[in-house]
């Protein structure tokens, strides 16, 4: 592949008139390209994975993301100079070759704080991830990671609920929460659906789930969902004594649709309501503000995000997506599982395990964590582990994910030889038994299998669910892993 | 039935040998441990009585093993629950609760339907022992 070397003595800002004269100019040259930029503690920052057209210097390609990204246009405009236009300008003010990847370069570039409303992720998108990435000169972009400033990340409301407050509601301490998504995924009538709902609860589940597409179709409309699985929901409570929730999916085609069907589940006395990613970040921050007035947990799945995060060339990281949606305001999203069938590289998902739960993300470039971020006592956002799981996994996902997790296994709960409650109740005694046995000092890693083969003495449908599912394994090359070499790169 | 609050419900009762460890977990993570019992097993009920304050100062497993074991002859019908107090800056709440004690016999609750307009329902979860004073509601 051509891999030009950066042209850096052409690389400088043009001034005063020159600079204004009409016709166009590169934007290297118009103030996009810093090297000696320090960027300002409240300055927000963005590193990119720029892929330029052969042929195209890498320095260019970068000061055009910093300008398209900014305040620039294809041409010199003689009403910059209306503006204070140095402080709006982006700067890019350092590229690295992206280790292992001819072609490629990282980007870092800095975004004054005053570019941005406050509080809005969609104003925020609109420039970083606007025009620039179908812009020509590229052949692929990538968001790879942002830098919040405090003064920006406290605009923000976040979680209305967060991972310490949920566990106080539900009344829940001392081990990941568990779940299941109701299957089939399409066509169960509402009394079916119901069924599977409180089998579920019933027999040890915390929670279970909607699926994404489940809104309100011709098999299903949604107060009859809503309905039935309140009457599960209540009922499995008063057989356990123990507090139990359904996410209930308020997605629509319409804002007000959505308030309709979230006040009709809060007047039903739910605890959580669930969106889906794809309504879009106006319509997920709407929820959040209502959800903090009603007392609302809000659960986001992340639908459609693999149409965006999962080629490493293209598109936006979905640790960028999960900052931003910390800064939005769900109290869960789904984030990886690693063992399961869904895309996830242990340390890329251990990554964005950290976002949602810490209160400061120190730089970790191994986890793909390009920048120091402070969250400023933002709540946390509990992360969702689902799809393709099961309970012969248990000692490994408490060993990747901790405690601070819903662990949702639908086909292993819904699957199970004896029944529905069977299955959860398998899936319960499976990871109390294994956090159990890591407090006491375990090595669950190396023991896990003995210990729930040794749980499973005790419990038939832990023991049914072992020799049904206790070898399936999903091992797939992930796509989206961290470029990075212990050693640092020589920066342009 | 069998109230399946707390972390370890699922599994057979725990020891004492069982329970030390967990609380030597707790203290290896600085978290504080407290012991509270009650007669009202409702899910929303978030205040059970202490058994004095947290223990921030007691660093040894076996003090709160006798503790454990003081608790259990004054209140030998309730619930006692552990808990584990984490004061780090940002979670400032339980880590960890499980049960240690319960009475031998669990009534249940009973879940009371009131239809309410178009096909609302209001539901309320009574535990049957709730018909009783406090104090005399298991195995008097």
């Amino acid at each position: 592949m051509d891999t030009p070397t950066p042209n850096l003595s052409a690389a400088k800002t043009v001034t005063g008139q020159d600079r204004y004269r009409a016709g166009v100019m590169e934007y290297r040259k118009m103030g996009y390209w810093e090297p000696d930029y320090e960027p300002k503690i409240t300055d927000v920052i963005a590193v990119f994975r720029v892929t330029p057209q052969d042929g195209v210097d890498p320095i260019e390609a970068s000061a055009a993301v910093a300008g398209e990204s900014s305040t620039a246009t294809w041409t010199v405009v003689w009403t910059d100079r209306l503006t204070a236009c140095e402080k709006y300008r982006a700067k890019c003010y350092r590229v690295d070759p992206v280790p292992n990847a001819p072609g490629s370069y990282f980007a870092y570039i800095a975004y004054d704080l005053d570019l941005f409303e406050p509080g809005s992720i969609a104003n925020l998108s609109a420039s970083i991830i606007g025009n620039v990435f179908g812009f020509k000169p590229l052949k692929a972009l990538r968001l790879e990671d942002m830098r919040m400033p405090v003064a920006y990340v406290k605009t923000f409301d976040g979680p209305s609920t967060g991972i310490v407050v949920e566990r106080e509601r539900l009344d829940k301490f001392g081990r990941p929460f568990l779940g299941a998504t109701v299957k089939p995924k399409l066509g169960l009538s509402g009394r079916n659906y119901g069924r599977v709902v409180y089998e579920a609860l019933k027999g040890g589940l915390d929670f279970t789930k909607d699926d994404e597409n489940i809104n309100s179709q011709p098999f299903m409309h949604w107060r009859d969902r809503y309905l039935y699985c309140m009457e599960a929901v209540n009922k499995a409570q008063a057989a356990t004594g123990e507090v139990k929730g359904t996410y209930l999916n308020v997605t629509a085609g319409t804002m007000e649709e959505m308030y309709e069907r979230a006040e009709f589940a809060k007047q039903l006395g739910s605890v959580i309501v669930m969106i889906d990613l794809i309504i879009g970040y106006t319509a997920i921050q709407s929820m959040s503000k209502w959800c903090r007035r009603n007392d609302m947990i809000l659960h986001l799945h992340r639908a459609g995000h693999g149409t965006y995060t999962r080629q490493k060339t293209h598109g936006v990281s979905f640790r960028v997506i999960a900052k931003w949606m910390r800064l939005a305001g769900v109290d869960h999203i789904h984030a990886g599982t690693v063992v399961g069938k869904l895309e996830g590289d242990p340390k890329t998902t251990a990554g964005f395990y950290d976002i949602l739960r810490e209160d400061k993300n120190p730089m970790f470039l191994e986890h793909g964590l390009f920048f120091d971020q402070d969250w400023a006592s933002t709540r946390k956002v509990m992360p969702v582990a689902s799809g393709g799981i099961h309970l012969g996994q248990m000692h490994e996902l408490l060993h990747l994910l901790k405690d601070d997790v819903v662990l949702q296994f639908g086909g292993g709960t819904i699957g199970h030889p004896m029944g529905i409650a069977a299955g959860a109740t398998a899936n319960r005694v499976a990871l109390e038994a294994m956090v159990l046995a890591r407090n006491e000092g375990r090595n669950i890693m190396e023991e896990g299998p003995e210990i729930l083969n040794q749980a499973g003495r005790g419990c038939l449908p832990l023991r049914q669910a072992l020799d049904t599912w206790g070898d399936v394994t999903f091992n797939y090359t992930s796509t989206d892993t961290p470029d990075f070499v212990a050693v640092p790169m020589p920066a342009y | 039935m069998r109230v399946t609050q707390g972390c370890f419900s699922f599994l057979p009762d725990l020891t004492d040998v069982q329970i030390s460890k967990q609380v030597q977990y707790c203290l290896d993570h600085g978290w504080a441990v407290s012991l509270e019992y009650t007669d009202d097993p409702h899910p929303r009920n978030t205040y059970w009585e202490m058994w004095g304050h947290p223990m921030f100062d007691i660093r040894d497993a076996k003090a709160i093993m006798g503790e454990l074991i003081e608790c259990r002859r004054m209140h030998e019908e309730c619930y006692i629950r552990l808990c584990a107090f984490d004061s780090t800056h940002s979670w400032e709440s339980l880590r960890m609760s499980f049960i240690v004690q319960r009475p031998s016999v669990e009534p249940g609750f009973m879940l009371a339907r009131r239809e309410a307009e178009g096909r609302n329902i209001r539901y309320e979860t009574r535990a049957y022992v709730m018909e009783k004073p406090e104090g005399t509601r298991y195995g008097v």
